[in-house]
């Protein structure tokens, strides 16, 4: 995360910092200094060899393979397609009333993840940030961090179990002389299921990096609010609050970058055609017009589209943060 | 120092309060998973299974122990693992070893290949043609090279070898000793503590993972366990047919997932005490070097 902030003026760019042979360099062409650089170090670039192949094969060439949207795709033929078809699959994507119904989903559960998912874990950390007591407040957090650990086929087979109709929500819902509810069933339950699961498994979790800026907050700072007459409300208003800001600023940015990515295997475990109408988001859209159906330029034409939305959503958080609180990722 | 205002005691009794049910809500959906998994088929049907199992029984347990597709789908699991935990920590530690290096001529492009990578995607669809016609399918490979290298890992990594006291390597050096040997004699020795956090982060993500199996692997003999567990979620009848009887069978329907799921998260679990601290120390490294 954030490491964009380490982009330091590149030593690359600049004289290498033996002394010696430094005046030399700065006059000459780049290709010189180049083939000084490789003479010099060739083994460390020796070392990049196969990283760096795999992020040409495994990470670009997939990018470049998006050219499939554009283009007629033949399973067992080339993965950049046979010929250029235009726009045929954007129109075609645009006018599918599948495509809007999943848009729209996709935007609820984005939205309601990012409404629950991001400050609950900052109201968990001020929480635990008063527990006087070590012991309490390490046993709470090991035990909210567990769900974060488990595979997420384990995390939706526990929702699933907990609201089965033998399970003990409908248990619950007993006692108040409530008919048992198929909640997996029913299109209305599926946002609540899918923003609770994603509460429980990540809240915990998510408090590592504010308590950990909370421990970088100057205890100065809090005396000298002290003196000033603040009370302990005041204190967390205009200390701590301020304290945890970049952090904040920094995993919301990062949150809207993934709005569009709304957990893709979690969705794909938990729905089922019943509750498609609310359920079904453009990424298990694509999967299932894909692989499932071999569309393959279709399903690609939809999924840049998702990509690029996600793209330009992390960019414009970014420069806006940048912008007016003058925090950013780059 | 001041006495704490009324309020202020209020509220941590308040606090103590929350701070106890999410403990209860975290916990229990575990500790009713596990009163099933040993419950009577009759008392899980009539809802009556909640804190202890009732009805204790067995059946369900010694039937999936029996199932040889599950014990061939946990061998999965443990040879995915270790395979692609191996491939990336290779491909991982070269790479942020050198992008460690600050003299390093093209570093900051080296940097920005594998950070743009975090923000922009190739998508599903590119992804799943390419591997099938690199001929991956059904391989252990098209589960450990996609996923070779985490970004965040490897500036994890690539923070704490800048960390390191550069002394030791221009001793090194000096010495005659060559890159690789600098690497693999002097820095991996000083860099235990981030090797095993990121050996456990690697583990654990391919541990956890079904989607690329599901995806690139054809026959349920090559599916790791969380692909057996999610066939019986959905509801695909799994395991269960091993020369049971119409009793055991229902029996088995009534709690064959509770069982699965204990069955999966129990390594996890198991070993979640001890390695939970290497967790959260790498995630902060990641964060303040970040």
């Amino acid at each position: 995360m954030s490491t964009p902030t380490r982009f330091t003026p590149s030593p690359g760019t600049q004289d290498p910092p033996r002394p010696k042979s430094a005046p030399a360099s700065a006059s000459r062409p780049a290709h010189r200094s180049w083939r000084r650089a490789l003479r010099r170090d060739w083994q460390l670039y020796s070392l990049v060899v196969l990283p760096l192949l795999f992020f040409l094969v495994f990470r670009y060439l997939p990018m470049l393979g998006n050219v499939i949207a554009f283009r007629r795709f033949e399973p067992g033929g080339s993965i950049f397609g046979e010929e250029w078809v235009g726009l045929r699959y954007v129109e075609m994507f645009l006018t599918d009333p599948t495509f809007w119904q999943v848009f729209r989903n996709t935007l609820w559960l984005g939205g309601l993840t990012l409404v629950f998912c991001f400050p609950i874990p900052i109201i968990l950390a001020l929480l635990l940030n008063e527990v006087r007591r070590r012991s309490l407040k390490r046993f709470v957090q090991s035990v909210s961090y567990l769900p974060h650990f488990l595979s997420i086929v384990i995390v939706a087979g526990i929702t699933m179990q907990m609201l089965a109709t033998d399970g003990p929500v409908n248990h619950i819902l007993g006692w108040f002389g409530h008919d048992p509810i198929r909640f997996i069933q029913e299109p209305e339950w599926f946002r609540t299921i899918y923003v609770g699961s994603e509460i429980w498994q990540t809240a915990g979790w998510g408090t590592i990096l504010y308590l950990a800026a909370l421990t970088t907050i100057d205890e100065d700072l809090y005396e000298a609010a002290r003196i000033d007459g603040a009370n302990r409300w005041q204190q967390i208003w205009h200390v701590t609050l301020p304290g945890i800001r970049p952090t904040m600023i920094t995993l919301l940015i990062l949150n809207i970058g993934t709005f569009m990515a709304v957990g893709f295997e979690k969705v794909l475990l938990l729905y089922n055609p019943l509750t498609y109408p609310t359920a079904d988001v453009i990424s298990t859209y694509v999967y299932r017009a894909g692989v499932e159906s071999n569309s393959f330029s279709y399903a690609a034409a939809i999924g840049l589209f998702e990509a690029i939305i996600g793209l330009v959503l992390i960019t414009s958080a970014n420069t806006l943060s940048r912008r007016t609180v003058g925090t950013s990722l780059w | 120092m001041v006495k704490p205002s009324r309020s202020y005691r209020v509220f941590q009794g308040v606090n103590g309060v929350i701070l106890t049910l999410v403990v209860v809500v975290t916990l229990y959906p575990f500790v009713n998973i596990i009163a099933r998994s040993f419950s009577g088929e009759r008392e899980i049907r009539a809802g009556e299974v909640t804190l202890w199992p009732k009805g204790f029984n067995l059946t369900t347990y010694k039937i999936v122990l029996q199932d040889s597709m599950f014990w061939r789908n946990y061998g999965n699991t443990v040879l995915y693992t270790v395979v692609a935990t191996a491939v990336a920590m290779g491909l991982t530690t070269c790479y942020a070893y050198v992008l460690s290096k600050k003299h390093l001529k093209g570093r900051t492009a080296l940097v920005g290949i594998a950070v743009f990578t975090m923000f922009f995607t190739g998508g599903l669809i590119p992804n799943y043609v390419l591997i099938t016609s690199l001929g991956l399918k059904n391989s252990v490979w098209a589960i450990a090279l996609p996923n070779a290298i985490s970004v965040f890992n490897l500036l994890v990594m690539k923070a704490f070898f800048e960390n390191l006291p550069t002394e030791l390597e221009e001793a090194a050096q000096i010495d005659g000793l060559s890159t690789y040997g600098i690497l693999l004699r002097i820095v991996l020795p000083l860099s235990k503590a981030v090797v095993a956090t990121m050996v456990l982060f690697y583990s654990v993500s391919f541990w956890n993972s079904w989607f690329s199996a599901f995806l690139y692997m054809d026959s349920s003999d090559l599916m790791p366990v969380t692909v057996y567990l999610r066939n019986l979620i959905q509801g695909a009848t799994g395991g269960s047919n091993a020369g049971a009887g119409t009793e055991q069978l229902s029996q088995v329907g009534a709690n064959i997932q509770a069982v699965a799921i204990i069955l999966t998260a129990l390594p996890i679990v198991c070993v979640y005490p001890f390695v939970q601290r290497y967790f959260v120390s790498g995630v902060m490294l990641g964060a303040v070097k970040g």
